[in-house]
């Protein structure tokens, strides 16, 4: 019987970055781990999940995964869910993934921890360990034994390694689709140019730009730095409520949480709802003229200076140690 | 048309929080409670529509303690009609589930056309609770919403994406989770902050509902917290004054990247 059961996001032809960390993470918890993959492509994708340990892939790409949202992908996942006998699930901590996991524990009356960044084994159960109150508290919660579990893997929060092995036995299933699975359409997806830059929530740097940038302009020179240096860009309210930046890429309270390797602030005062969003980082360099601003508290590195001045050089050296 | 806007009292993140050492829950008490800051982009766009369409009416509802009513009469000065609150003891430490089972109980006995409530609430911040709603009560759900196109029952919605949206589309009644992006809430109007005070408020308990007290709460709850620490604080590191050039600023940052390896 399998004990796991891993929701694993796509591209259509292999497993996603966060997928391969979570199928490395259930392999760490139990001896046998299941894949569900769905929509298009999922049938290729399958195949390649036995390299990170995982001998079953479960299977729907049923047109109805893509063409509605959400309740589709949570009757394939109850479907999963009976078929492979799973009592835990393991989900990347992203609102549409939640989405769909939060459907199915409601039907099944189980638990879900989102946010998880790490997770172990102790006795019967498996134990989730999140930052709360953003950042400011650690909490160590589980699912009462006994009840499906539904665990919110954070991106980058397990590094992936493969097992080489075998590729995976791939299992359709046979989902029946009622009503209430396809009540809500999808009209269209829309994706706005990254300018091939990382996601923000998956990126291991992040350059974010503030209020002191002093206009939407100011956003070149931060994106110029980010892709010096292969990060992801981030925006604080200020700069996202100006319109200088896409809402998306806001970070802190009302916007997204991140935990980078390095986290690099310019022009940013590090209120307490931005800190809540990236104060967990690994590194934290801040650039910000004022030298009382709050961000310096918290920062690894703090260079009190012009942003204009010191990133255009910054951008220089970058480039030249990085070839 | 009736909307109701399920809104949450919350601690103020910027004040120091406590936790209740027997059973792990926020000392609501420690920090000066607040409306949840989402919630109010809920109200928001409910009170546009309610504008734009004759005869709407927008209801909140708080399931919280009975001292949550100061910030259902917050809720109340955005120009709502009316508000429901279910408190009771046993509803103490329930999850995102458990919430969502009561909240579904006291939606039950409602007649409504849509929900409008934030993405998230800033202390849980599980974001859950709009889509298990809307599992409990058999409805669609359009969440993370950026932009929202009400035109009578068709509902047309812009779920943010890490780059871009997703057009979704779907009927009422639903259930509409919405994102900072969607709007900008107003103040609360003098004649709103007034008028909140005498706006009709039903209080209900779990036996008013027919919800049973052990479903709920701590021991109703699927997920347990088994400890909670406080994270040390992080600690300055070096600081450096730049020349005025940019360029010490500059070397500073590159030899600092350099010797944590990451360039
Ligand atoms: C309910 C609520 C939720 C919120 N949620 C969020 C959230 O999710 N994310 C968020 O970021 N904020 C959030 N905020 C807002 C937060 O309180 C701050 O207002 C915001 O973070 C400030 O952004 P900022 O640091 O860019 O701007 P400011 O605080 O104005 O700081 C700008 C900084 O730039 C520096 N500066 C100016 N010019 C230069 C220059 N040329 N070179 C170098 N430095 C320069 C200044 O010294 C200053 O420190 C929230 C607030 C509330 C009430
Ligand atoms: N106790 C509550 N009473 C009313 N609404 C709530 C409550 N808890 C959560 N909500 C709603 O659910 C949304 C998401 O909260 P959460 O799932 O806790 O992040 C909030 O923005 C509120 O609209």
């Amino acid at each position: 019987m399998t004990d796991i059961l891993v929701l694993t996001d796509h591209d259509g032809a292999a497993p996603k970055k966060v997928a391969t960390q979570l199928l490395t993470a259930a392999r760490g918890l139990a001896d046998d781990a299941a894949a569900l993959l769905l929509g298009e492509g999922a049938q290729g994708a399958a195949e390649k999940v036995g390299a990170y340990g995982a001998a079953t892939a479960y299977v729907c790409d049923a047109p109805e995964v893509d063409a509605h949202d959400t309740e589709p992908k949570t009757a394939a996942l109850l479907a999963a869910l009976e078929a492979s006998g799973a009592s835990v699930v393991l989900y990347p901590a992203e609102p549409f993934a939640s989405d769909v996991v939060a459907r199915a524990a409601a039907r099944v009356g189980g638990g879900v921890i989102g946010d998880v960044s790490d997770l172990a084994r102790e006795g019967e159960g498996i134990v989730a360990t999140k930052q709360i109150f953003g950042g400011d508290m650690t909490s160590r919660c589980t699912v009462r034994p006994g009840l499906p579990a539904f665990l919110g893997v954070k991106p980058n929060a397990f590094a992936a390694s493969e097992v080489g092995g075998s590729p995976a036995d791939v299992v359709p299933l046979d989902v029946a689709f009622d009503e209430r699975a396809t009540r809500v359409r999808v009209v269209e997806v829309v994706e706005e140019s990254s300018g091939g830059r990382p996601e923000m929530t998956e990126a291991s740097m992040i350059v974010t730009g503030g209020r002191g940038l002093g206009d939407a302009e100011g956003f070149a020179l931060i994106e110029e730095l980010a892709d010096a240096l292969g990060a992801a860009v981030g925006a604080s309210r200020a700069a996202t409520d100006a319109g200088w930046y896409p809402h998306q890429h806001q970070i802190g309270q009302t916007g997204k949480t991140v935990a980078p390797q390095l986290y690099l602030g310019a022009g940013v005062s590090g209120a307490i709802q931005h800190r809540a969003g990236m104060q967990t980082s690994q590194r934290i360099i801040a650039i910000n003229k004022d030298p009382e601003a709050p961000i310096f508290s918290i920062a690894d590195l703090g260079v009190v200076g012009d942003l204009y001045k010191v990133i255009p050089p910054l951008i220089e050296e970058v480039r030249k140690r990085a070839s | 048309m009736r909307i109701i806007c399920p809104v949450k009292r919350v601690p103020d993140t910027a004040a120091e929080k406590r936790m209740n050492e027997a059973d792990w829950t926020v000392d609501r008490d420690a920090s000066d409670p607040i409306l949840n800051a989402n919630d109010e982009w809920g109200i928001e766009e409910a009170m546009r529509i309610k504008e734009r369409v004759d005869g709407t009416e927008v209801i909140a509802l708080c399931m919280g303690p009975e001292s949550a009513q100061q910030t259902i009469r917050k809720a109340l000065s955005y120009g709502l009609d009316g508000a429901i609150q279910v408190t009771d003891d046993a509803v103490a430490g329930s999850d995102a589930a458990a919430t969502a089972r009561v909240l579904a109980a006291a939606l039950a006995e409602e007649e409504f056309d849509l929900l409008i409530m934030g993405n998230q609430s800033s202390d849980a911040r599980t974001t859950l609770v709009p889509a298990m709603l809307a599992e409990l009560l058999d409805l669609p759900a359009l969440t993370f919403v950026k932009h929202l196109e009400v035109d009578g029952e068709r509902l047309l919605a812009h779920r943010e994406t890490p780059n871009g949206h997703v057009a979704v589309e779907t009927s009422a009644p639903a259930v509409v989770s919405v994102v900072e992006a969607i709007n900008e809430p107003r103040y609360p109007s003098f004649k709103g902050i007034m008028a909140a005070k005498k706006k009709p408020l039903e209080v209900k308990d779990l036996a008013a509902l027919g919800v049973d007290p052990a479903s709920v709460g701590h021991a109703g709850s699927a997920t347990q917290v088994l400890e909670v620490t406080p994270r040390p604080p992080r600690q300055a590191g070096a600081k450096v004054e730049d020349d005025g050039s940019g360029q010490a600023g500059a070397t500073a940052i590159a030899d600092w990247l350099a010797e944590q390896k990451l360039l």
